[in-house]
């Protein structure tokens, strides 16, 4: 690789060919403002906050500049922060600055920058544009009072996600970031996948509130209020108190949990290998009786209505299952309700989700008994970390507890459903003891770990042949799609989530800076700390947890049996419109 | 988009599938493909910039960022008279809003869009410039300040 020496701030720097000034400096640990900059996702050299000294006659934005031979940059003269400056208090000029009341607040790179670049009055006080806040989807909220226009939303949603809802509409003053013909998102084909929200640095796009709903069914005695947090939580959770990405918090969780006032703490990691054992036996069905192969996995709802919108023609090869803390909340309202003579009616179903699709998922029709819903709210792990310090619990400092027995108890199997590959791998090592007819040692499919963004492999299983793929993102689940399309996709079984890096880094976690994502990649830090929880658990195969057999000889029979169907499986909706 | 080919439109789709043809594939292709379908249409409505969004395999969110940032791009089929109601701040104070009301109330056509006769295009915009007879409107070139709605009909009547 060709390599190219510059000077910044008079440190020499060394670094491949083609890289950009942005890069070289991070690499020499000095730190030039981003705005519109987001690493692999969006480089437009827009919002001009990155403006460096090159010794040419106007300023340049190295997070596009790419560097060359002998090259002298400075970072920090007058000019340079002046002009960043001006640029700051312009976008001041034009934003609804209530950062005591906004979302984001302690957590929004333009309210870090404008702090760290001094700015301490707004020089061009004029006209703010209004475009009304879009509260249409059942997921996430657009507030565009609040926007930058850095387009690093449009860039994921297009690049990124390949839904491509969201665009720059109009131009100058009145430009604004939106679905096209002013319609609203929750009216277009936005899968509420979430990732734009992760990728805004400002509180223009959120997750739609449930914080208020739950504190007051918590309030309410008449109410039997039961919570489930999912299996990437508990590596995420941390993050909002403090502590270091990939710490993971699963016994504090329990506790805060606890603390907060819910009366059952159940975990989604059971609904998780409930899901296996229903997952699994479907598939074998569908290999031993000639079923629609490849059969696809479920679990993400931003995945499920991606593939109803988009790809219709392959709803027969979704699996029928719910997703796991559906199920969970399914079994509650029925198999915990009669087992403790407590009224389904009186029941709340709360869930802890890394995700905002699920917001939109707990409100479909069909995941439910009519008007007893399976799930009655669901909050995000962000959410969930503003209620804990609403409730004034020092989390940091709490005591490792466990859930409640029963619906409490999991295996690594359910732990690993947190990262892309892990319901594949979950999966595997069920179907594999079971085609087998023994206890398998070998149980760590690591071919399907990992973040690229599809992944395929062959396992055989009983002398039989399995191939296996792999996407995260729907941008790359649209690869394997256009495989099947064009006939050309032999798979037995593909697993996709509709997130980049699975539901450790799902629309509801809490939110990396640009700055920070430059040096970390909170799919694989997080990850690995899903994959250190699964090997520090007693059972590691959903097929071995004691619970979920005591709830199929106690209630549901067998795995797919008639009552499991009512319960545990859905159907799904062509939203093609064609 | 095979729903949208038939009846009188047929041929000004088959126009632009042979444009999308011709640039499909070629870098920059959108620009000149609205273009051409512009002058096919004469404007372009939701349906050509779907059409143009799957001929091209661009989303429709690309082609409407387009449209709607440069002027020369219209959405509506433009009326022969188009009607600008200032609904800047000043004209806004002044009561702009409820002249913006009565015309639309008059002409029976929402704001945006043009009279079923295809005489009036009814407009919002922002200040014009004449704050100081705010509200003002315009009606082509003409220049109309400091309105009331109730003139609204006889202004109308001499169109
Ligand atoms: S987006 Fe940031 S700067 Fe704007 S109000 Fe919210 S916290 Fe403050
Ligand atoms: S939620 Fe996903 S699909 Fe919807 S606008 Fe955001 S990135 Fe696009
Ligand atoms: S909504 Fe957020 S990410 Fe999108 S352009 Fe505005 S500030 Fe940037
Ligand atoms: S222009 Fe470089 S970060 Fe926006
Ligand atoms: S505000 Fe209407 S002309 Fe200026």
């Amino acid at each position: 690789m060709d390599l190219v020496t510059l000077t910044i701030d008079g440190i020499k720097v060394q670094v491949p060919a083609g890289t950009t000034v942005l890069e070289a400096a991070r690499s020499a640990n000095i730190q030039i403002p981003t705005l519109c900059y987001l690493k692999d996702v969006n480089q437009i050299g827009a919002c001009r906050m990155c403006l460096v000294d090159t010794g040419a006659r106007a300023l340049a934005a190295a997070c596009v500049m790419p560097v060359s031979e002998g090259m002298v940059v400075k970072t920090n003269t007058p000019a340079v922060r002046e002009a960043r400056k001006v640029n700051m208090e312009l976008l001041l000029s034009n934003h609804d600055r209530k950062c005591l009341t906004c979302v984001r607040s302690k957590n929004c790179e333009l309210q870090t920058l404008a702090e760290e670049l001094g700015v301490r009055d707004v020089r061009f006080e004029g006209a703010m544009s209004s475009h009304p806040i879009d509260d249409s989807s059942l997921s996430i909220v657009r507030d565009p009072g609040k926007c930058i226009q850095c387009r690093r939303c449009v860039a994921v949603c297009h690049k990124v996600q390949k839904v491509g809802v969201i665009g720059t509409v109009g131009r100058g003053f009145n430009t604004v970031i939106a679905p096209a013909f002013d319609e609203k998102l929750g009216d277009v084909g936005c899968i509420n996948c979430g990732q734009c929200i992760m990728a805004c640095p400002v509180g223009a796009l959120r997750e739609k509130d449930s914080t208020e709903e739950v504190w007051k069914a918590i309030g309410d005695p008449a109410k039997h209020v039961v919570v489930q947090p999912a299996p990437a939580v508990r590596v995420a959770l941390g993050e909002e108190f403090g502590m270091p990405m990939g710490t993971r918090v699963t016994g504090k969780l329990a506790a805060a949990l606890r603390r907060m006032g819910f009366d059952k703490i159940f975990d989604t990691n059971y609904g998780a290998d409930v899901t296996i054992m229903e997952e699994g036996t479907e598939l074998l069905n569908r290999i031993q009786n000639g079923g629609v192969l490849p059969m696809i996995t479920s679990c993400s709802p931003g995945w499920i209505k991606y593939i109803e919108h988009y790809y219709p023609e392959f709803l027969p090869n979704l699996s029928s299952c719910k997703s796991p803390h559906e199920m969970l909340g399914a079994i509650i309202k029925s198999y915990y309700a009669e087992k403790n003579h407590i009224d389904p009616k009186d029941i709340y179903v709360v869930s802890v989700m890394p995700c905002v699709a699920k917001k939109f998922e707990a409100k479909r029709p069909e995941l439910g008994n009519g008007e007893l819903k399976d799930v009655d709210a669901v909050i995000t792990t962000r959410e969930l970390a503003r209620m804990i310090k609403e409730a004034g619990i020092d989390f940091v400092n709490l005591p490792d507890e466990d859930f409640d027995p029963l619906m409490g108890e999991s295996t690594g199997a359910a732990a690993i459903f947190g990262a892309t590959g892990g319901v594949m791998e979950a999966a595997l090592r069920t179907v594999a003891d079971i085609l087998e007819g023994k206890d398998l040692d070998a149980i760590e499919y690591t071919a399907v770990r990992g973040i690229e963004g599809v992944k395929e492999a062959t396992v055989t299983v009983a002398g039989k042949e399995i191939k296996l793929a792999v996407a995260n993102g729907t941008g790359n689940a649209e690869i394997l799609m256009e495989k099947m399309k064009r006939g050309e996709a032999d798979y037995t079984f593909i697993e996709v989530m509709g997130c980049p890096g699975g539901c450790v880094t799902g629309g509801g976690q809490p939110i990396v800076p640009a700055r920070e994502r430059m040096v970390t990649d909170p799919r694989v830090v997080r990850a690995k700390a899903i994959y250190e929880e699964d090997a520090a658990m007693a059972e590691r195969k959903s097929h071995k947890n004691a619970s979920v057999q005591k709830l199929y000889d106690e209630y549901l029979g067998k795995p797919n049996s008639h009552k499991a169907h009512e319960l545990l499986h859905t159907h799904y909706v062509d939203r093609s419109g064609k | 988009m095979s729903c949208n080919c038939c009846g009188k439109d047929q041929e000004k789709y088959q126009q632009l599938q042979a444009v999308i043809d011709a640039k499909k594939g070629t870098k920059g292709a959108l620009m000149p493909v609205m273009q051409e379908a512009q002058s096919i249409f004469g404007y372009l409505p939701k349906e050509v910039q779907l059409f143009i969004a799957e001929g091209l395999g661009v989303t429709l969110s690309e082609v409407f960022g387009v449209a709607t940032f440069y002027a020369q791009f219209v959405l509506e089929p433009q009326g022969e008279h188009v009607i600008g109601v200032c609904l800047g701040t000043a004209c806004y104070v002044k009561g702009s809003q409820a002249v913006l009301d009565r015309l639309s109330e008059e002409l029976d056509v929402p704001v945006g869009k043009t009279t079923k006769d295809g005489k009036f295009t009814l407009n919002a915009t922002r200040c014009l410039g004449a704050c100081g007879l705010a509200p003002v409107m315009m009606i082509g070139d003409e220049v109309y300040g400091r309105l009331t709605p109730d003139e609204i009909p006889a202004i109308l009547a001499k169109y």
